[in-house]
């Protein structure tokens, strides 16, 4: 990993950095942006990419890589739509600065089809019409994928408190889905649909 | 030409873009990225009302990445509109806080992000004034009410009617304002070139949004395109044009680079519209047996100072049930307020959980079960115009939902049932929306390997549309769906109504059959012969729709719902909601679920949920996220159905149909509301439902 500073005395973009001490330059300018190349790793491949520390990797994913299946809704980590995988594990891609991944594996919603064909998860979304304006519909795959992982990693949940060991996926009950999946709003209302692919699915 | 003999209008399609949706591949507004793009974050007033004395641009303007700083001191000049939110970055005046007051653009969003929160601005401000309130002293009668409604009307004599009835039921209802928060937050990126202006946002309407925006420009529409192929969601908030849309077209001007600009989550509570706060005074008279002898709804609203958007409350109540003696009103006040606007079904929504909250009041004055209340009050025609109604089968859906739920033998007495620490009730409430159809064109092409391809200018903001569109035009062409290829979201496609008023699929779906019946009969005239260019027709139903024959067109429904009710802590949760619902020929039963269903899900939210909390201090919305202004999430929504019944309806349009998008909002707050008080007694006229309410 390589940091660096931009220099605001030669305009500032993405290309004219320098690498510096500090915040300062003597001149009176404003700072310029600290940056990082970082190695990311998504969807099986390594990107090479230089980072702004402020960068949250939503904005990478979205802004600097054209993976634009990842969604943001609110930015605050409240609506889910934003929802990736990183180690398997589900996060919020909003709320994590892309220079704490460099070394994880992420994986987003274009990741999850293999050679062209589409994840159980996906055929189910659309066999059950579990969406409509499809804006929330990338974060609540990640997030039902990652939910499974969770369940049958034995994590617990509101409605059970006290798992003992793994779950068996096929008695997965739809309000645990629905307990488990509430991190993922979808203002259009396709809640239902949701919760019986996933069911579907986990069954 | 091969007819297949079979029937697409009536299949469960599958949405025909589901797949690029769920692999990510639909790319909404802000996911195009022009060359050369730069980066627009606005800035925000934070006063109410006052005036914009100094504006600190020069710091910005040092910020690294920082390209420009664009305020009313520097922004390009735009043409007078009617609608002032559109007067972007013109005048020193501040409306109301929250309004746009000056932009950065920068190389990086992050750039621009960071040097907009500098900008310093001095302000000049003014007493302000947000407090809605029935009695307020500059409370006024509208012109009309949206779109075009007379604002108040009247039959007989309600006042007196009301002296003399044996039963009256008269209270004040509230609904708090609303914010319609799809998911997908409104975005513009905007790029000028030798052609003019091309948009990609994020509509409700891409011909109606060039219409707007070309003028302010001075330019004719043709030198706008608006490309909006993919929306996520709307509920009433990407109609009308909002301010972000010029300020991105402006930005992009001034910089002479494209520029893209998203309205954040926060912004939103400001910006891009909401549901006005109402409340409603409904006076019910009636005979013992819950006939109606008089019905009057006064309805109290807010506007903004730069915008008179009057919400058409009380209208249900002119046509719902029958009574000689009626009457409603709507008044409004302008305030220091962000701008109303259409909010998934304006009116009906928050008029009806006010109607229907009296139903079931009188009801239980009367001694009368809910359901035949409403049934003993059904019209022969329509209370406020006398037309017939082309059709109305609410006692039909009250019949089968009351069927399927249950209903029958319920105890009326509230409070009555408790297991453990839950109250149960359940309560019923009717639903209504209006079945609108403007004029629309489309194209259909033909091409020499058999495929057909449909262009038109329509939203599919989630609704479905590109898929029943695909339905209707197949066999209107008598062809496999697989054959049809459905084009929308686009200006430069046949220009089309906005998806709004649920009358999408009966406006796109005319303009659509009329211009395949254009292509089969050009076809025919060819002996189905297509050259390698391929053959096309269009068609133009401006004179079809304005010359229909006058009824009263309207969807109706019946709510029921079932909730628990904590009795510690007030804790309500809706158990089940079921909906049935007469609207005609369902194109599509498997889109169509997903459009009741969600509706009455928004229903359900705003029973329990949503509430936008003005704050008198500062003038502004408070609770502007999703942390703090809830929605139904998974764990709110269990057990949701609807249903619907076969209608045969000839008076609506070729395809039999009625609007299906709004419709299952309307009714299901008052059937919550019903049910909380069969639950507990306690009767909660103040939207939403909220446990310090219940607990006392």
């Amino acid at each position: 990993m390589t940091i660096s500073w931009d220099n605001p005395g030669t305009g500032g973009g993405r290309e004219a950095r320098v690498k510096g001490e500090a915040n300062t330059n003597g001149d009176g300018a404003a700072p310029g942006p600290v940056t990082v190349d970082l190695r990311l790793s998504v969807n099986g491949r390594r990107h090479p990419i230089t980072v702004d520390t402020r960068e949250t990797l939503l904005d990478t994913l979205r802004e600097r890589m054209d993976l634009t299946g990842t969604k943001k809704g609110c930015d605050h980590g409240q609506c889910g739509a934003c929802t990736v995988l990183v180690g398997g594990r589900r996060v919020k891609s909003c709320l994590t600065l892309t220079v704490t991944v460099d070394d994880r594996d992420i994986t987003t919603v274009e990741g999850l089809s293999a050679d062209g064909v589409p994840h159980p998860l996906q055929a189910a979304f659309i066999e059950n019409d579990a969406l409509q304006c499809g804006y929330c519909t990338p974060g609540q795959l990640c997030s039902a994928v990652g939910m499974l992982a969770e369940v049958a990693d034995g994590w617990p949940s509101a409605v059970t408190p006290g798992l003992d060991g793994e779950v068996d996926l096929s008695k997965l009950a739809d309000e645990e889905i629905r307990e488990r999946m509430s991190g993922n709003l979808c203002r259009c209302g396709a809640y239902p649909g949701i919760v019986a692919a996933i069911g579907q699915v986990a069954r | 030409m091969t007819t297949t003999g079979i029937r697409s209008v009536g299949g469960a399609l599958d949405r025909v873009d589901a797949l690029e949706k769920v692999t990510g591949r639909a790319r909404y507004a802000y996911e195009n990225s022009p060359r050369e793009l730069v980066y627009a974050f606005p800035v925000q007033a934070t006063v109410a009302k006052g005036e914009i004395v100094h504006v600190g641009v020069d710091a910005v303007l040092k910020q690294p990445g920082v390209i420009a700083a664009i305020w009313h001191g520097n922004a390009p000049r735009l043409a007078p509109s009617d609608d002032d939110e559109l007067a972007v970055l013109q005048s020193r005046r501040v409306a109301y806080r929250g309004q746009y007051i000056a932009v950065v653009v920068a190389e990086t969003p992050e750039d621009a992000r960071e040097a907009a929160g500098m900008l310093r601005v001095e302000y000049a401000a003014e007493d302000h004034d947000v407090d809605m309130r029935p009695d307020h002293p500059r409370m006024y009668r509208p012109d009309h009410v949206n779109p075009n409604f007379q604002s108040d009307t009247q039959r007989g004599d309600p006042d007196a009617a009301l002296t003399t009835a044996p039963v009256v039921v008269d209270h004040t209802y509230s609904t708090p304002a609303e914010h319609n928060n799809p998911m997908e937050p409104h975005a513009t990126v905007a790029l000028w070139d030798g052609d003019g202006l091309t948009l990609f946002d994020s509509t409700q309407g891409a011909s109606a949004l060039r219409s707007v925006i070309a003028p302010l420009f001075g330019m004719p529409p043709a030198q706008v395109r608006v490309i909006a192929p993919y929306i996520g969601g709307g509920f009433g908030s990407k109609i009308e044009v909002h301010p972000h849309v010029v300020l991105a077209a402006l930005a992009a001007k001034q910089v002479g680079r494209p520029v893209k600009l998203a309205v954040t989550r926060q912004q939103m509570f400001a910006i891009t519209g909401y549901r006005t706060p109402t409340v409603q005074r409904v006076r019910l008279g009636a005979e013992t047996d819950g006939r109606l002898i008089a019905v009057t709804h006064d309805a109290f609203e807010q506007t903004s100072i730069l915008v008179e958007f009057a919400e058409p409350t009380a209208i249900v109540t002119r046509m719902m049930y029958a009574a000689p003696h009626r009457r409603t009103t709507h008044r409004l006040v302008r305030l220091n307020v962000p701008t109303p606007t259409w909010m998934r079904a304006p009116g009906e929504a928050p008029g009806m959980f006010a109607l229907e909250s009296a139903m079931d009041e009188l009801a239980i004055a009367c001694g009368v079960d809910p359901v035949e209340l409403r049934v003993r009050n059904e019209p022969a025609k329509d209370p406020d115009t006398g037309l017939p109604f082309s059709s109305r089968n609410l006692v039909a859906c009250l019949r089968e939902g009351a069927r399927r739920f249950g209903w029958a033998g319920r105890d009326p007495e509230p409070g009555a049932r408790r297991v453990g620490r839950t109250l149960l009730g359940t309560g019923v409430a009717a639903s209504t929306y209006p079945t609108y159809r403007a004029p629309s064109s489309a194209r259909v092409r033909a091409e020499p390997d058999g495929r057909f391809t449909v262009s038109i200018a329509a939203a599919d903001i989630g609704t479905g549309a590109r898929t029943v569109l695909t339905q209707i035009a197949a066999d209107a062409l008598d062809a496999p769906a697989g054959l049809v290829h459905v084009e929308v979201g686009d200006s430069a496609l046949p220009w089309a109504v906005l998806a709004g008023g649920s009358m999408g699929t009966g406006s796109w779906g005319t303009a659509v059959v009329r211009a395949c019946e254009a292509l089969v009969a050009e076809l025919g005239r060819r002996g189905g012969d297509v050259p390698p260019g391929g053959v096309e027709a269009a068609a133009d139903t401006s004179q079809e729709v304005r010359g229909q024959a006058e009824f009263a067109r309207h969807a109706f429904g019946a709510q029921f719902a079932e909730v628990g009710v904590d009795a510690d802590t007030g804790e309500t949760r809706v158990h089940r909601l079921l909906g049935v619902f007469a609207a005609g020929r369902i194109i599509n039963p498997k889109t169509a679920r997903s459009q009741f269903v969600g509706g009455m899900t928004m229903g359900l939210s705003m029973a329990l949920m949503e509430e936008s909390v003005m704050d008198r201090e500062f003038g502004d919305y408070l609770n502007h996220d999703f942390a703090q202004y809830h929605v139904a999430a998974h764990a709110d929504v269990r057990d949701i159905e609807a249903f619907w019944l076969e209608e045969e309806d000839p008076h609506l349009n070729p395809m039999g149909s009625k609007g299906i998008g709004e419709i299952g909002t309307v009714g299901t707050a008052a059937a919550v509301a019903n049910a909380v008080h069969h639950a507990t007694g306690v009767r909660i006229r103040d939207l939403p439902i909220r446990l310090d309410k219940l607990v006392r």
